[in-house]
Formats: structure tokens, C-alpha cells, sequence
């Protein structure tokens, strides 16, 4: 099924469906992810592949075009080649894999057991998967923080920072006394019902991290979602006076920092970086707090990052 | 063999498929469309790789005691950011690049360079304050 | 406490600096900021290198979780050298930057510039300090977005292209590490690079590291442009904004240079790199022809941006041939080159970012007399050019020299005279340039033109003058790289 999706991606030349597929696609993977017990992974990629990621591919191909031509013919070889030799190599490596779902396999002897058999004890959250990114690797974390807060002052520095107003409220699509909106009413009606509930289910997610999947992550790109919702169906121009481009635009840096202050903050106390321990007088409550402030710190980043970008790219194709 | 293997297999196809499209297609969206295919498999190859058979998912709970590995997930989350991170990226490149060529065809935009580069060469001096 | 803390602090200052930029309005107090992180990173990259010098390790446990279960920090006396590199060299390239940008961009688009620019070195200090396999992923991935970005604002519409090729490149290079990482955990289920070189070897003959290997190599060569991976390098370097270049140029690649040290070497060990994968039989050639093409190109070029940026390919194919000789004096001129060539690369640039910024081109014919017109930058230029070619007593001679003596240890003698005549060719590409600056009339729309103000002359000359400085004293250069290749040569024998 994704081998034929995939497939499709390529032979097809409408970009559209090719977007649309795509979104299918990582639909398909948080599927297999899903039955692969990695229920947090499953959950991020529905939500960044077949939502935000899509969005910004529609985004994106509403400004350069629906089509592509056709390769060359004289194009094909190398490339062909190349993945062919990369094939190759991964199938010669395949026969030396431990087969798939094994006990006994390395992965599972050498780091991981501690993680399960441990970390209620010493981090707390009965969801490893949170244990583990917040608290073992918290620092690897702070590094994809600093990712999306990368890729969020890129896109500023290459397209702006969607504050352009003027010239915009004529002719935005979104504007009350535009026909055709008024025959999106039932759109509205719907959307409004939607909203509020996905907002408020942002905020669960975000607390729940530490018991159920979900966490700072996708509690960000979940309540980005809502307001794209609301973008698409009010109008860029109502989303941006709910949320101003020019105080969205600080709040990355906030996210970013707020993790950072854990981290200094345990310095400050004598610990290393990022070493909860030192939160609080009782490790114990130390990890916890650590854990909920620099996951609120990742939902802050992560929520501004994606609108941010999305006020940007939409700013663009007006 | 087969059934131990078989996951992997599928995912060495995505990549190819991917990385095929990465490398062949002219528009530049599209070129990030296989990107992310290619990496999505790659998630799915480490994904595969924590799968304990009957295990459960990494959320400790009495009445489960075999548990699927939480690391690849951990690992996996932090690249499906950094995915979209690129994605993003990639985009707003695409988007400045149409702006400037008013095409994101590789051919067209090949085309377009080598007349600047003849530009370049013919005019005695250069006027522009080049970045 | 300071002192334990170090290897945080010296991330921390410019990671936590970036976010605190961009939300600076004001470009100037923006610039101001970043001046005081990246000189304070500097303070921090020398005390680091006091503590280890001689050859200590120290290893950081970052969240208090000790390897590998948690991510551990190492640093040791090459990566201290590396970040000496990273955060002096870039600091001296922001010290030139804010006159430099004033004529390029609006005041507001300043702070958001530095800002990337601090990410970008902060990534690269992470990745230089770090060690957990997956752990430089994540930081690659954070200082290539980064560059992406900067090479995108060039003002040339083919920075843009440049920029997306470089993206699609990068990113395939960086997934096939992650592929790599990936088949190393599948095999030894660990992810902390000290313990993986002990689980690796006892699975030499596993298919799947050898893989894992093959993938790292290719992912690696993209990011050092090796050739024949280099072919983003010239154009990124070409369009992308004057002064970026001069920091990119310094260390995007001698990061990645070093990561593939520290991967061929400590992770994967030195028995299975060489004898066991033969990776030097492919090195060896490939780089040569990298240093062949490089030179002979560069020649060729009447832009001067693009002929240094070719020059950095032949370049890039000593380092890559001094690694793969395999003796001490190879690893020892790589090493030493790796610092030497960011240091003399970095000034060149930027002594030409002065030029263009008076004269508007880095076209050969725009810069025919600017000998006379801007004396002062042009005579540092020709300093730091003579660096590059490898005159005695300037700082490229060292490293030369020891790569010449390694192709004579091995008893290869055509290969030394190779090198000989690639560095006449590095002499031409030098000479040309000299010629148009000294012995060329001045065009008449160039009559005017004047040095450039003191805060781009300064870092200029403070790279000129290291370049002599490191070509006489070169305790910390070549000697901390002969300690070096010792210890790293020894892991394996």
C-alpha cells in the first residue's frame, strides 16, 4: 500500500495530487507506526505529515504552480543509477539485520532496559517515551527545539514576518463581504464547533504527555492546526488580528529560552545542564517540574513556529 | 527469512522511491515531496527496529511486561521535527526562487543562470552591490 | 564551578544569545549582543583547550544521566582545537560584520541575520563537543538549516539556487548519516560514541556496519565536498553574502572534516576504516583528483569569489589526503591544515568582502589596481594568499610540509612532487590576482575608491597577521595535531 502510494507520488505530475497523496502517505505511515507500538511517533507524524506539512505544501504550491514537467529522458539514468546502488547496499545489509520484532536483538539488551525497568523510579512518568526525551536525552530535545527555532528564523529571514498589512485587507479571500465566502457557511458552522475542541485538546495532550502519548510537541503543532483551521476558513486577516504576526514572532525565542532557563537554572543549583534533580529539593519532584516546564517550552516554540511560517508563506501568495 | 526480513525490504523501496524522486524530478517542490518519503521511510526502518514481537507500547501499566523499545521512538520524534524543519526550509527557498525565476522547473532555472553567467561575462563592469 | 560547567557554557553562550538577538529590533544593540557572546565563547574555547592540553579528556554528563544513557559531552585536545577555530574565526567575521551588512540590508533584517549566524556557530560547537552519535545529527541538522539560510539571502538571484541545491544535498547527506547511526544502534544498541568503538569491533564482519560505514562515508563527503560530491560548494560559496562566505568558508566543512576524524578513527576504529574497508584506497584518489581539479579550475576563474571557492576544493583534498595517508605526519597535516586553511580562507574572503564593499564586484577586471586604491586590505590579501600557496614562514607552509613528509614517509615520490606542483598551480591562481591589483591601471569609475573603515581592516589584519604568527609558533597548531594523530593512530596498533 505505501510502496503503491509511493509510486503514484512519482509518476504523477499533478502537484496537487502528489501533495494530497503525500499527506495519505504519512497517514499510512502513523498507521504503521501505530501497530509498531511507537503510539507518540504515530501521533506526531499524523499530525505533522498529514497536517502541518501538507498545509504548508499547499501553501507553497499555491504560490509557485500546480505542475511539473516531465524528466528528461537523458535524466534518469544517474539517478537511477544511484538508487540502485543504494538499494543494493541496504538489501547486502539486510541479510546481517536481526529479523524483525526479535527479543534477543541487540537494541534491546544494551541502553534500553534501564529506560523501562528504571525510569518511573528515577525520571517518573509512567510514558517512557516522555522519560527518555525529556529527561535522559532532554538534551537532544533542546537540540530539535533549536531546529524548529532555526527553521523558523530562516523562513523570517528569507520570506518576512507576514506584517505586511497594508495593500492585504482589499484583497484577502478571507474577508467578510467576500461572496464566496458566505457559501462557505456551513464551513463556518462546523469550524467553529471544531475549533474549541481542538484547542482544548491541544492543552490536554500537552499535559498528558507524562501519562499517555503526546507532550509539548504535539500539543504545539495540534493547536497550530486549530488556528490554520481557522486561517483557511475565516481568512488570513481575522486569524492574524486574533493572533499579531509582530507578538507571535517573539514567542519561539521565549519557548527556546524558557527550556534553556531549566537547564541554567539546574546549573545555578549545582547540577549539570538540564539535570532536573536539582528543580527542586526532591529529585523526585524536580524531574517532574523539569519535565513539565521545558515540554511547555516545546509546545510554545513549536505552536509559534508552525503559525509563524504559515502566516509567512500565506502572506506570500496574496 | 522472509518474514523476518520482509519489513526492511519494504522500507528499502520507499528510500529508493525517495531518493529516486529527489534526484530526477525538475520542480523543486517536488524534489522536497521525495525528501520527505525518503526520510519518512527511514523513520519507518527505526521504528521497526524497537518492535519487541508482543510487545506493548513503551507506557508502563500493570498487567504489561513486555514493552516495546521507547529509544528509536525518542530518536524518531526528534527527526520527524527536524523533517519538517527542513520541509519548511526547503519551501520558503522554493517560494523566493519562483519570485526571482518565476519557474521552479531545474531545466528552465539552468537556463536562466547560464544567460546571467553570459551577463555576467559580457558586461565590463558589474554595477550591482553583489550581496 | 565555572570551570566544571565549561562545556555547557561554551554552547550555551551563542545558542541562548541567538533567540535573545532576534527578538532585538534594533540591529546595532543586535550586533552589540552577539560581539559580547561569540568574544565570551572565544574566553571559553581557550580555557577549555588550558584544561585539556597535554591530553586530558573531559566528559560531561549533560541532564546529570551518565553514557550512555544519557548524552554525554567530550571534549578532548582536537576538538578544543576545533572550537578555537570555530569561535575565533567567527568571531573575528562578526566583529566585520555589522559595516559590512549596513550597505546590504535594512536595520530590523540585521538582528534576525546574527541570530542565524549564532545558531549556526552553536551548532557547530555542539557537534564539535558532543558525544552521541544521534546527538550530532541533530546539531548538523540545526547548523545546515542555518547555512541554508544565509546562503540564501545573497543578493544574486542563483544564491537562491544555489541555496536549494545545497539543501537537497545537505539533507540526503545528513539522512544517509542518520541511516548510519541507525545501522550502528541496530548492531551494538547504543548510541554513545566512546562505547560504541568498544562494542564495534567484534561486529567487523557484520554486513550491516559495513553498510553503516559505506552510508556515513557518502553522507559525511557531501558535507566536506569531496570530490566528486563537492558541486554545491563553489556556487553556495560564490552567491552566497560576502562576509558568510568568510564563515562558512572558516568552518562549515572543517566541522564536517572532523566529525569524519572522529567517526573513522574513534567510532569505527582505525583497524576497520583502513584495513578491513580499505577506505584509503578510495581517499587517496579521490582526493587527488579533488586537488587537481580544484586548483585547475580556480585558475581558469575571473571571478575572484569563485576562484577561492574552487581553491577550497583543492584544499579540502589535502585535508582528505592527509587523512588518508595514515601515518602521523598525514593526520598531523590534516589536522594542522584544517585550522590553518579557516584561518587563511576566512581572511581572504574577507579581505575580498572589503573590496567588493568599495568596489561593488569580485570581478578580476572591477579589481584591477585596487593594490593602489585600497593598499592597506590588499596588502593583507597578498599575506594571507601567500599563506595559501605555502610560502615558508607563514602558516600553510607548516601544514605543506608535513604532508609533503608524510608522501616521503610512505616512500611515494610522484605524490610529493604532485604537491609540489599543485601548490605552483596555487601559485598561478595568487599571482593572477596580484597582477590585476598591482600592475593593472585602475578603471576610471574605480578612481575614488579608498581602504575600508577600521572595523573590517582589524579582523582582516588579525587574520593576516595569525597566519604569519601560526607559520612561526605553532604549539598549539601542529603540536596539539601531532599529539593528535598519535592518539589517534594508537587506538587502533
Amino acid at each position: 500500500m505505501l510502496v503503491a502510494t509511493a509510486v503514484t507520488i512519482i509518476r504523477t505530475r499533478k502537484l496537487m495530487s502528489a501533495v494530497m497523496l503525500m499527506g495519505f502517505y504519512s497517514l499510512l505511515c502513523s498507521c504503521i507506526f501505530m501497530v509498531l507500538d511507537a503510539v507518540d511517533v504515530a501521533f506526531t507524524e499524523a499530525a505533522v505529515g498529514a497536517g502541518v506539512s501538507t498545509i504548508f505544501f499547499l501553501a507553497a504550491i499555491a504560490i509557485v504552480g500546480r505542475t511539473s514537467k516531465p524528466t528528461l529522458p537523458g535524466k534518469t539514468v544517474v539517478p537511477l543509477i544511484a538508487c540502485i546502488a543504494t538499494g543494493a547496499l541496504l538489501f547486502y545489509a539486510s541479510f546481517d539485520m536481526p529479523y524483525f520484532g526479535s527479543a534477543d536483538a541487540p537494541v534491546h539488551q544494551h541502553v534500553a532496559p534501564r529506560y523501562l525497568e528504571d525510569s518511573p523510579q528515577e525520571v517518573g512518568p509512567p510514558n517512557v517515551v516522555t522519560s527518555v526525551l525529556a529527561s535522559y536525552r532532554g538534551y537532544d530535545t533542546f537540540g530539535e527545539v533549536g531546529v524548529v527555532f532555526t527553521a523558523f528564523i530562516g523562513v523570517l529571514l528569507l520570506l518576512g514576518a507576514g506584517t505586511r498589512r497594508s495593500g492585504i485587507e482589499r484583497t484577502a479571500p478571507g474577508d467578510t463581504n467576500d461572496e464566496s465566502m458566505r457559501q462557505k457557511i456551513v464551513l463556518r458552522e462546523v469550524s467553529d464547533l471544531v475549533i474549541a475542541p481542538v484547542l482544548v485538546f491541544a492543552l490536554y495532550v500537552q499535559w498528558h504527555g507524562d501519562f499517555g502519548p503526546g507532550g509539548g510537541f504535539q500539543a504545539g503543532v495540534i493547536f497550530a492546526s486549530a488556528i490554520f483551521l481557522y486561517a483557511l476558513i475565516y481568512g488570513i486577516v481575522p486569524a492574524q488580528k486574533l493572533l499579531p504576526p509582530r507578538k507571535l514572532a517573539y514567542l519561539p525565542g521565549v519557548g527556546l529560552l524558557l527550556y534553556a532557563g531549566v537547564g541554567v537554572y539546574s546549573m545555578l543549583m549545582g547540577g549539570n545542564f538540564l539535570d532536573y534533580d536539582f528543580v527542586a529539593a526532591d529529585p523526585h519532584d524536580g524531574q517532574h517540574y523539569g519535565i513539565l516546564i521545558i515540554e511547555l517550552g516545546v509546545g510554545i516554540t513549536v505552536a509559534a513556529v508552525m503559525i509563524n511560517i504559515f502566516y509567512s508563506f500565506s502572506e506570500r501568495s496574496l | 527469512m522472509i518474514e523476518g526480513l520482509f519489513n526492511y525490504w519494504v522500507v528499502i523501496i520507499l528510500m529508493m522511491a525517495g531518493l529516486y524522486v529527489v534526484m530526477a524530478s525538475r520542480h523543486l517542490v517536488k524534489k522536497i515531496i521525495g525528501l520527505n518519503i525518503f526520510q519518512t521511510a527511514v523513520f519507518i526502518l527505526f521504528i521497526s527496529l524497537g518492535k519487541v514481537s508482543g510487545g506493548t507500547a513503551p507506557i508502563i501499566a500493570d498487567g504489561f511486561a513486555v514493552y516495546s523499545n521507547p529509544l528509536p521512538h525518542v530518536l524518531i520524534l526528534t527527526a520527524i521535527v527536524v523533517g519538517v524543519a527542513t520541509t519548511a526550509l526547503g519551501l520558503a527557498i522554493a517560494v523566493r526562487v519562483y519570485e526571482a525565476y518565476d519557474t521552479v522547473d531545474e531545466e528552465d532555472i539552468a537556463a536562466l543562470d547560464a544567460e546571467d553567467q553570459q551577463r555576467d561575462n559580457a558586461v565590463s563592469t558589474v554595477t550591482d552591490t553583489t550581496s | 564551578m565555572i570551570s566544571t560547567q565549561l562545556p555547557a557554557i561554551v554552547l550555551l553562550l551563542t545558542l541562548l544569545s541567538a533567540p535573545i538577538c532576534s527578538m532585538i529590533r534594533n540591529g546595532d544593540h543586535a550586533w552589540k549582543l552577539a560581539m559580547f557572546a561569540v568574544w565570551l565563547s572565544v574566553a571559553a574555547a581557550f580555557a577549555l583547550m588550558s584544561q585539556v592540553w597535554g591530553g586530558t579528556t573531559l566528559s560531561y554528563h549533560m541532564g546529570g544521566w551518565p553514557p550512555p544513557w544519557g548524552i554525554e559531552v567530550r571534549v578532548d585536545e582536537l576538538s578544543a582545537l576545533v572550537l578555537i577555530l570555530i569561535t575565533l574565526f567567527g568571531a573575528l567575521v562578526i566583529s566585520a560584520l555589522r559595516e559590512s551588512l549596513r550597505t546590504v540590508m535594512r536595520s530590523h533584517r540585521h538582528s534576525l541575520y546574527y541570530a542565524t549566524f549564532l545558531l549556526c556557530m552553536a551548532a557547530l560547537i555542539g557537534i564539535t563537543i558532543t558525544g552521541d552519535a544521534f546527538n550530532v545529527f541533530v546539531f548538523l541538522e540545526i547548523s545546515s538549516l542555518s547555512t541554508y539560510a544565509l546562503i540564501a539571502r545573497g543578493r544574486d538571484r542563483r544564491a537562491l539556487v544555489a541555496a536549494f541545491r545545497y539543501l537537497i544535498m545537505g539533507t540526503i547527506g545528513a539522512t544517509f548519516i542518520l541511516i548510519a547511526i541507525g545501522f550502528m544502534y541496530m548492531v551494538t544498541g547504543t548510541l554513545n560514541m566512546a562505547d560504541l568503538a568498544q562494542r564495534l569491533p567484534e561486529h567487523a564482519d557484520n554486513k550491516v556496519i559495513q553498510a553503516s560505514f559505506a552510508f556515513f562515508t557518502v553522507g559525511i563527503a557531501l558535507k566536506v565536498a569531496v570530490f566528486p560530491l563537492h558541486y554545491w560548494l563553489p556556487n553556495a560559496y560564490t552567491y552566497a553574502p560576502k562576509a558568510t562566505t568568510a564563515f562558512l568558508a572558516a568552518t562549515a566543512t572543517k566541522v564536517a572534516l572532523y566529525v569524519m576524524i572522529r567517526f573513522i578513527f574513534d567510532v569505527y576504529g582505525v583497524e576497520f576504516s583502513f584495513s578491513q574497508m580499505r577506505l584509503d584506497m578510495l581517499l587517496i584518489p579521490l582526493s587527488i583528483a579533488g586537488i587537481l581539479l580544484g586548483s585547475m579550475t580556480a585558475i581558469f576563474q575571473s571571478d575572484v569569489k569563485r576562484l577561492l571557492a574552487w581553491s577550497s576544493v583543492a584544499q579540502l583534498g589535502y585535508m582528505v589526503l592527509g587523512v588518508a595517508l595514515l601515518n602521523t605526519s598525514g593526520l598531523t597535516s590534516a589536522v594542522t591544515h584544517m585550522f590553518n586553511h579557516a584561518m587563511m580562507k576566512a581572511g581572504l574572503f574577507l579581505a575580498l568582502a572589503a573590496m567588493i564593499y568599495r568596489v561593488g564586484s569580485s570581478n578580476l577586471r572591477d579589481l584591477a589596481g585596487i593594490g593602489r586604491t585600497m593598499p592597506l586590505t590588499t596588502a593583507a590579501f597578498v599575506i594571507l594568499g601567500a599563506g595559501l600557496v605555502g610560502v615558508p614562514l607563514t602558516a600553510g607552509f607548516i601544514s605543506k610540509w608535513y604532508l609533503v613528509s608524510a608522501a616521503l614517509d610512505k616512500g611515494w615520490l610522484p605524490l610529493a612532487a604532485l604537491l609540489i606542483i599543485s601548490s605552483l598551480m596555487a601559485l598561478a591562481y595568487i599571482a593572477k590576482i596580484v597582477d590585476a591589483a598591482y600592475f593593472q591601471p585602475v578603471p576610471d569609475q574605480h578612481q575614488n575608491v579608498r581602504d575600508v573603515p577600521v572595523s573590517i581592516l582589524t579582523p582582516v589584519w588579525v587574520f593576516a597577521l595569525l597566519t604569519i604568527y601560526f607559520g612561526i609558533d605553532t604549539r598549539m597548531t601542529a603540536g596539539v595535531a601531532e599529539r593528535v594523530a598519535q592518539a589517534l593512530l594508537s587506538v587502533a596498533s
